[in-house]
């Protein structure tokens, strides 16, 4: 079986963390996520640029490109894609072609401020 | 969770929107940031036998409003002068999520802009602005503010409080601005968080006594606006400008403490998160047709960056963004920065044209010398470049921009 598991934290306290403390904590997540690579478990991760570097896509009647995160609380969270695009233009473009086929509901583009690709998933 | 850097950092987190609540309750700086410091104690023991509570600013927005009205009680003797909160417990303790319902948080967003334009106000010389924020919005200490500036603690203390008192004067409205004026707001408070930025990269050495960078200080400000003003281009090209300038402070001096030009640094040492982060907010500002001058900075820093190096600097780009910084933002300075990307597109002739005619404005200011010089070197102009050269060394203000020239002036005399 497959699992996300996503993270949640209050931005606003970790845009206020020290370097020192920054750096800390990346280093215990990181031993700890490559002893899960080598155990097999883990797969890929990575760390999200800020919410106030995302552009969203509203599904209606038509497609709006909304600049910043998707801030409903009565939609869930529902999957998720991963691009590798040259340009941002590039990237909302085949966002849209996703949001086309849906009826509803939203797509938040963010960019990745890392990425491990960790264990080749089955 | 017994980590104390985590309620540092979420006491500082939380700073700016629970002063500026506790500044909407009580309408006075000082009883606002007492109320803090007080909410602040309590939260230190507190969080550390039970850990931190879900939303600390609203813990400490409450826990600081009932501090303050009950010293406010005990001055007055009389409780006809504050509302009556004897309902209120003085801390919330685990039933914090229903007392934090009864806050009027709806606001907010105002509240803290109002907190930040308070420290921008235009009524307040430029220096004043950058300290009062550091001490009302940042929480350094009055001893902090003085050494990063390095003046006497009573100096920096006595500018402080003229400036609180500039600004009570000057009576900022607590109710919710209109869009006019929001926006004002807004643009007065980048002015002032640049500044800020602007005074931790040209600072020298008083900055290492204290706990936080005011480059990384700015950021973090410019972060905040931006998270509660989402789709403002300006916040975001004002933070898109501090990350990409920021990220490349570990190449901008070399061992010896001198100055490196951008095409001479490291790229080796620029911080690529930043820049990354930073080249993402340019490319949606480049998509919407509203950018303004901090967004047109961006844009051009985003161009100096992407180029693989100096040779390969796309000169085309950043001459059509400094054209349309000319028409947003007019400056002399701006048209001297233009004139470098033209030398570099069209020649040195041209570029020369563009700035003869900044002569008179610009005759103090070093730079104008500096790239006249280069640009009449070019030229073969070699005693009109040495005459420009030798202008610019007498207005250099650190040794390293004294040094940059002699080594321009030591390539006239070998060509």
């Amino acid at each position: 079986m497959l699992y996300a598991v996503l993270c949640y934290s209050q931005e606003a306290t970790v845009a206020s963390w020290t370097k020192a403390k920054e750096e800390d904590l990346m280093h215990r997540l990181q031993v700890v996520q490559e002893k899960l690579v080598a155990d097999g478990q883990l797969g890929p991760h990575g760390r999200l640029m800020p919410t106030t570097a995302a552009t969203t896509i509203r599904i209606g009647r038509e497609l709006a490109v909304v600049d910043g995160p998707f801030a409903e609380t009565k939609e869930q969270f529902l999957g998720f894609y991963l691009f590798d695009c040259e340009t941002f233009e590039e990237v909302l473009e085949a966002a849209k072609q996703l949001a086309r086929e849906r009826e509803s509901g939203a797509l938040e583009i963010r960019p990745l401020l890392h990425y491990t690709p960790g264990r080749t998933l089955a | 969770m017994n980590d104390p850097a985590w309620i540092d950092a979420a006491l500082a987190a939380a700073r700016p929107q629970a002063v500026a609540a506790l500044l909407r309750y009580f309408r006075d700086l000082d009883v606002a940031e007492e109320a803090f410091q007080d909410a602040c104690l309590r939260a230190l023991s507190r969080w550390n036998e039970n850990g931190p509570p879900r939303d600390p600013a609203a813990w400490l927005i409450l826990v600081g409003r009932n501090c303050a009205l009950d010293a406010l009680r005990r001055k007055a003797k009389h409780e006809v002068l504050v509302p009556d909160a004897a309902e209120d417990e003085v801390d919330p303790g685990a039933d914090e999520t229903e007392l934090v319902e009864r806050l009027d948080t709806s606001h907010f967003r105002d509240d803290v802009l109002r907190l930040l334009f308070v420290c921008a106000h235009p009524s307040l010389a430029p220096t004043q602005q950058v300290a009062l924020a550091l001490r009302v919005v940042s929480g350094l200490s009055v001893k902090e503010i003085a050494s990063a500036f390095l003046v006497s603690e009573s100096a920096m203390e006595q500018r402080i409080t003229r400036a609180k008192r500039a600004v009570r004067d000057a009576e900022v409205p607590f109710e919710s601005p209109d869009a006019r004026e929001r926006s004002d707001r807004l643009e007065a408070v980048a002015a002032m968080i640049y500044l800020l930025f602007n005074e931790g990269y040209s600072a020298s050495g008083g900055e290492q006594h204290v706990r936080v960078s005011l480059c990384d200080e700015a950021v973090r400000l410019a972060r905040l606006l931006l998270r509660l003003f989402v789709a403002e281009p300006e916040i975001q090209g004002l933070l898109a400008l501090l990350l990409l300038q920021h990220a490349r402070a570990a190449a901008r001096v070399n061992a010896a403490g001198e100055a490196v030009l951008l095409d001479q640094q490291d790229r080796g040492l620029w911080d690529q998160e930043a820049i990354a982060e930073g080249l993402a907010l340019v490319d949606k500002l480049l998509r919407a047709d509203t950018i303004g001058p901090y967004g047109l900075q961006a844009a051009i820093a985003a161009v100096h960056v992407r180029a693989r190096g100096p040779e390969a600097t796309d000169w085309a780009t950043i001459d059509r963004l400094y054209a349309a910084l000319e028409t947003a933002q007019p400056s002399p300075v701006v048209t001297l920065n233009h004139a470098v990307a033209v030398s570099k597109l069209r020649g040195p002739a041209e570029a020369l044209a563009l700035i003869e005619p900044l002569a008179e404005r610009l005759d103090g200011y070093f730079h104008f010398h500096g790239v006249r010089g280069a640009l009449l070197g070019q030229l073969g102009r070699t005693d009109d470049a040495r005459d420009a050269f030798g202008r610019a060394i007498s207005l250099a203000r650190t040794p390293a921009e004294a040094a940059n020239i002699r080594t321009h002036l030591d390539g006239l005399k070998s060509s």
